[in-house]
């Protein structure tokens, strides 16, 4: 979606303000939100793709004026309620009054480490062969869905070349909304720095993104110089 | 929902001390509610936070770094098939599935971003600073990578060129810096001390060794 998340290419945010000897986190409850993240993302409930959805369906105002825990926390909360795992109501007491629905998993003290160690990998199997290969010159599509999508909006519309062919992964766009891994060949695509910000762009600056399948159409080679 | 704890925040001015925000106790209730009905093992959420807050951070990259500076072998490896070479030194897991290392070189600096959200290769890194996940760099990475790393106090030679990558999809990126000079005769681990965090990221350069080197 065109959301408050998409912020490559925007002004007006001032310098950025890295911390000396920056802590973890800074707050008892971000380390709490962090953690039920974490767990509750291992439920089956959901998953990466939806947790991201949830957190950029934030209105743009208030994305942009929520620390990135707070981000966290907004989203779990509306993605507890609208799975049925709580009501409002509990979530605002802190007090059970309705039964637990089922959940596929529940991650165990014990299987933290083990799990997190090994990881989540989304490289999937893809029964076609890629469409594109490295050296290709390609467009990033002008799509602007109101879901969600991994293409930023600074390169939609823009030539860029193929650079790395990765593999097939989980589309994110379906998988956000349950709608299924349907995996896709993922791409490295490489742009100027020129062609995506013209006269503005700084000597010497290309641009890489990754880029599903779907994400790209072909050119014709002898309609770009 | 702030709404909800005005009463509280009476007792927070007139009490202090042990008192808890309006975001604690709204953490809090998510907790119990989360727990009481079976969903979050509380063991789960205490062994989450001691891993990602002690356990792993930047000291795993770096010492990958020092070794590809040291074994040419690796460095091969660890640039055509990140992933299971870093697993030769046990670094991977959760938000490093699908490694990418990119190297530095006199004629081009990478630089790591994540505009849509927050993607950082945590195993190799551990959790990301405020500043990554914050709007003033991910929306100007891409757009003015010079000015960003100014502010970082790097200055690249206008020939060197800057190459960013947007993490977009589930590919994690570090970047290997520069073995700088005047570390001949550092052994591995003292050249992983020189090995900060942002040049990994490209938002630094590692540093330079110190008079007794």
């Amino acid at each position: 979606m065109n959301g408050g998340q998409d912020l490559g290419g925007m002004h007006g945010f001032g310098p950025v303000a890295p911390e000396a000897d920056e802590p973890r986190f800074h707050a008892a409850w971000e380390k709490r939100v962090f953690g039920l993240a974490m767990a509750m993302g291992y439920s089956g409930a959901w998953n990466l793709d939806a947790s991201r959805s949830a957190r950029e369906a934030l209105p743009p105002g208030e994305y942009l004026t929520s620390s990135y825990y707070a981000i966290w926390l907004k989203a779990l909360e509306r993605q507890v309620q609208g799975h049925g795992l709580a009501t409002p109501e509990e979530l605002s007491s802190g007090i059970v009054s309705t039964p637990a629905a089922p959940v596929k998993r529940v991650l165990r003290g014990t299987e933290v480490a083990p799990l997190f160690a090994r990881g989540f990998p989304s490289d999937r199997p893809v029964p076609d062969p890629a469409r594109f290969s490295a050296g290709d010159r390609v467009r990033a599509r002008n799509i602007n869905p109101s879901g969600h999508t991994r293409l930023p909006r600074y390169v939609r519309g823009h030539v860029g070349t193929v650079e790395t062919v990765h593999g097939g992964f989980v589309f994110p766009d379906t998988n956000a909304h349950l709608a299924g891994e349907a995996p896709q060949w993922l791409y490295t695509v490489r742009f100027s720095g020129h062609d995506l910000w013209g006269e503005r762009a700084e000597p010497g600056h290309a641009v890489s993104v990754n880029a599903f399948e779907s994400y790209l159409e072909s050119i014709d080679p002898a309609s770009v110089r | 929902m702030a709404h909800d704890h005005d009463h509280d925040h009476h007792h927070h001015e007139t009490q202090g001390g042990s008192e808890l925000s309006p975001m604690e106790l709204r953490v809090r209730a998510l907790e119990s509610v989360l727990v009481e009905k079976g969903y979050v093992d509380p063991a789960a959420l205490d062994a989450l936070i001691e891993t990602y807050e002690t356990r792993i951070g930047p000291h795993n990259g770096a010492r990958v770094v020092a070794r590809a500076w040291v074994d040419p072998a690796f460095r091969t490896r660890l640039l055509g098939d990140a992933t299971p070479a870093m697993r030769e030194l046990g670094v991977g897991g959760r938000g490093g599935e699908h490694m990418v290392v990119v190297a530095n070189t006199p004629d081009e600096h990478n630089l790591v971003v994540c505009t849509l959200c927050s993607c950082y290769p945590w195993p190799v890194l551990g959790l990301p600073p405020v500043w990554y996940k914050s709007p003033p760099y991910r929306s100007r990475a891409v757009i003015e990578p010079r000015a960003v790393l100014a502010e970082f106090g790097v200055t690249l030679p206008p020939t060197q060129r800057i190459r960013v990558w947007d993490s977009t999809a589930e590919l994690r990126y570090m970047v290997l810096p520069m073995c700088p000079a005047g570390t001949e005769g550092l052994d591995e681990a003292a050249l992983a001390t020189l090995v900060t965090r942002d040049s990994m990221i490209g938002t630094g350069l590692p540093r330079a060794p110190g008079p007794s080197a």
